[in-house]
């Protein structure tokens, strides 16, 4: 079985942003770049299955939209296990475009499954997965949590409202994982660092294609306003406060 | 990569237990075998035994990412690889590699470095060991102290005199497995700092070692251990440094915290100004580390910039921390803000693998040439 996880390059999440000086961008100076959070524990269960006895999963693959400055983490993603790397040389712009590149390049991919993180950490719109779905024509599942495969048989378990379900797939599939697909991300090893190198990272031109959305600019949330306290035992007050400035009730 | 690799194994998985393991002097275990399978314990050997390939600008990264937080586990690193490994790699026969090599580059076994004695520190040429020559085995007996991995290695290297009239000369090179009938290990020292790496005398009592296990000539022991210890410098050096930079960023971060006279610390020019002089040491200390690797690395004679590096790694690490203690103020003085141990640990880095004053004493023999 061949798993692609699509990965997504985001600035650490330690990170102070900053906007540029016109508020119609982020200033990227000095940011450091991890593989997306969730992403990333899509990337350990695969290579967790890639790793299981007997074999199901042969090939783990990671693919990525960006330029040459989010190759390095991609090569992390191969350090870490990943069998080989694509990488469509564009700049993410919007979720459209994204999961457009993506349908684009894994058409004429062989796969079984395909793992999106549910959102990025960047962004979080949360919505790449779904859309690379419906423009590759299979089906998808989201909020996966639980998903293990033996030789003939799969299971998938994803969170609902008050409990969790089980799901039943067959033929490839999208599964949008969050929290608890995997627990602990993979550190590379000094053997996976070295054949990082070597492992085979395919550069995609990118079809052209317009985005859907674009950026008008970015603000700061206001800052919040003091805090007024009613003390317990004023219950008249608390609900004249209420009533007549905060108008809620 | 592997800077990142190294910082993440130290914020995710060391930093948890660091304090308590460093109170109650406890061994590393789970770490270091954590750390064995990730191949940082023989990072710097050749693949062709079993080791990571790594350079030594990659390992001084690594040394410094770790030791930002837990130095006891670098130094276990530092002397795994730059005396230990590194040695045998340098110096030892084929079969000595086959044997002795492939399992500490993989970290199944881990090695130590004996050549202190309680009469010989720096005076390294006075050694009291000795290792008489019985023509197939030679016969070990004396007393090596201060030896870090002392009861966790395996494989020790173990400096000795063979012929005490040809002085440093006659001075050899042992590889000896730890289990030998005869050996004893003394109890655990509790150290100032540094508590959670285990650090022993070690007592040879009519220990036979089988002559096939001696590395180099006879009489190579003695330029054996100064050649190795030119390269354990580095990693020394590059512990200094990440034990310094880790006190610096918690001292950064805490004085942009810390409100005293209705501002933040930080913008008081007394600490602004320490932070800044902070700064400059660690930035040069950076910059002799990554030189005397690149000399390593570059094949060319890197004896003087590590001894360089050492020095002033150590002598900032000092002052680093003890400055960085002090912005904390009381929160300093306590366990829980980590900087107090930073600032026991730096003391060991002033002291061994060459005392300041023996790194004083090459760079100026160097300079008066």
């Amino acid at each position: 079985m061949r798993i692609i996880v699509c990965i997504s390059n985001v600035p650490d999440t330690t990170t102070k942003i900053k906007l540029t000086a016109d508020g119609r961008g982020i200033d990227l100076a000095g940011v450091q770049w991890i593989i997306n959070p969730w992403d990333e524990l899509a990337l350990t269960r695969a290579l967790e299955l890639r790793e299981a006895q007997p074999p199901v999963v042969t090939q783990v693959t990671v693919v990525t939209v960006g330029g040459a400055d989010t190759e390095p983490t991609l090569r992390k993603a191969l350090a870490v296990g990943a069998d080989d790397a694509i990488r469509i040389d564009d700049e993410a712009k919007d979720a459209f475009s994204v999961a457009s590149h993506l349908a684009e390049a894994l058409r004429n991919e062989q796969y079984d499954i395909i793992l999106c993180g549910i959102e990025s950490s960047d962004h979080n719109g949360a919505a790449v997965g779904g859309m690379l779905a419906e423009l590759l024509g299979i089906p998808s599942v989201s909020s996966v949590s639980y998903l293990s495969l033996a030789a003939g048989s799969m299971s998938l378990t994803r969170e609902v409202d008050g409990g969790k379900e089980t799901i039943a797939v067959s033929g490839p599939f999208i599964a949008i994982v969050q929290k608890g697909i995997a627990f602990v991300p993979r550190i590379p090893s000094m053997r996976g660092i070295m054949t990082a190198r070597t492992k085979p990272l395919k550069v995609v031109p990118a079809t052209t294609l317009k985005a859907f959305t674009g950026i008008t600019g970015y603000g700061s949330p206001a800052p919040k306003s003091s805090c007024h306290m009613v003390p317990a035992d004023n219950m008249k007050e608390l609900v004249r406060l209420l009533h007549e400035e905060a108008k809620v009730i | 990569m592997i800077r990142d690799a190294a910082r993440d194994f130290a914020q995710r998985e060391l930093i948890h237990d660091v304090i308590e393991r460093d109170t109650h002097a406890i061994y590393p275990t789970e770490h270091i075998k954590k750390l064995a399978e990730l191949g940082f314990l023989g990072m710097l050997v050749d693949p062709k035994y079993d080791g990571g390939g790594m350079d030594t600008i990659s390992y001084v990264l690594a040394m410094e990412e770790i030791s930002k937080i837990d130095s006891s586990v670098s130094v276990i690193i530092s002397v795994n690889n730059s005396l230990v490994c590194f040695g045998i790699e340098a110096y030892g026969t084929e079969e000595q590699k086959e044997k002795y090599l492939k399992p500490l580059a993989r970290g199944e076994k881990i090695g130590a470095f004996l050549l202190s004695e309680p009469e010989a520190g720096s005076d390294a040429t006075s050694q009291r060991t000795t290792a008489e020559d019985k023509g197939d085995y030679y016969l070990l007996n004396g007393t090596k102290n201060w030896i870090t991995n002392g009861s966790s290695a395996s494989t020790y290297i173990v400096i000795a005199q063979t012929h005490p009239e040809k002085k440093h000369k006659g001075i050899n090179c042992l590889l000896v497995d730890q289990h030998s009938p005869g050996i004893s290990v003394g109890p655990h020292e509790d150290k100032m700092g540094m508590r959670s790496s285990d650090t022993h005398s070690v007592m040879f009592n009519d220990v036979v070692v089988p002559k096939e296990n001696r590395i180099g000539d006879d009489g190579f022991g003695f330029t054996f251990a100064m050649k190795t210890l030119e390269g354990g410098r580095i990693g020394i050096a590059a512990q200094a440094l990440g034990i310094a930079s880790g006190a610096y960023e918690r001292a950064l971060k805490y004085s942009k915290e810390r409100k005293t006279f209705g501002t933040e610390i930080a913008n008081h020019q007394s600490v602004a100004f320490k932070l800044a002089d902070m700064a400059v040491k660690i930035e040069n200390a950076r910059n002799l580390c990554m030189k005397a690797a690149w000399l390593k690395d570059q094949n060319l004679p890197y004896g003087f910039a590590s001894a360089m590096a050492k020095y002033y790694a150590a002598e900032i690490a000092m002052e680093v921390t003890t400055e960085a203690v002090q912005i904390h103020g009381g929160y300093g003085y306590v366990k829980e803000y980590h900087v107090e141990r930073l600032m026991r640990d730096a003391k060991l880095t002033q002291i061994y693998e060459g005392t300041s004053e023996i790194q004083q004493i090459i760079i100026s023999r160097e300079i008066l040439k």
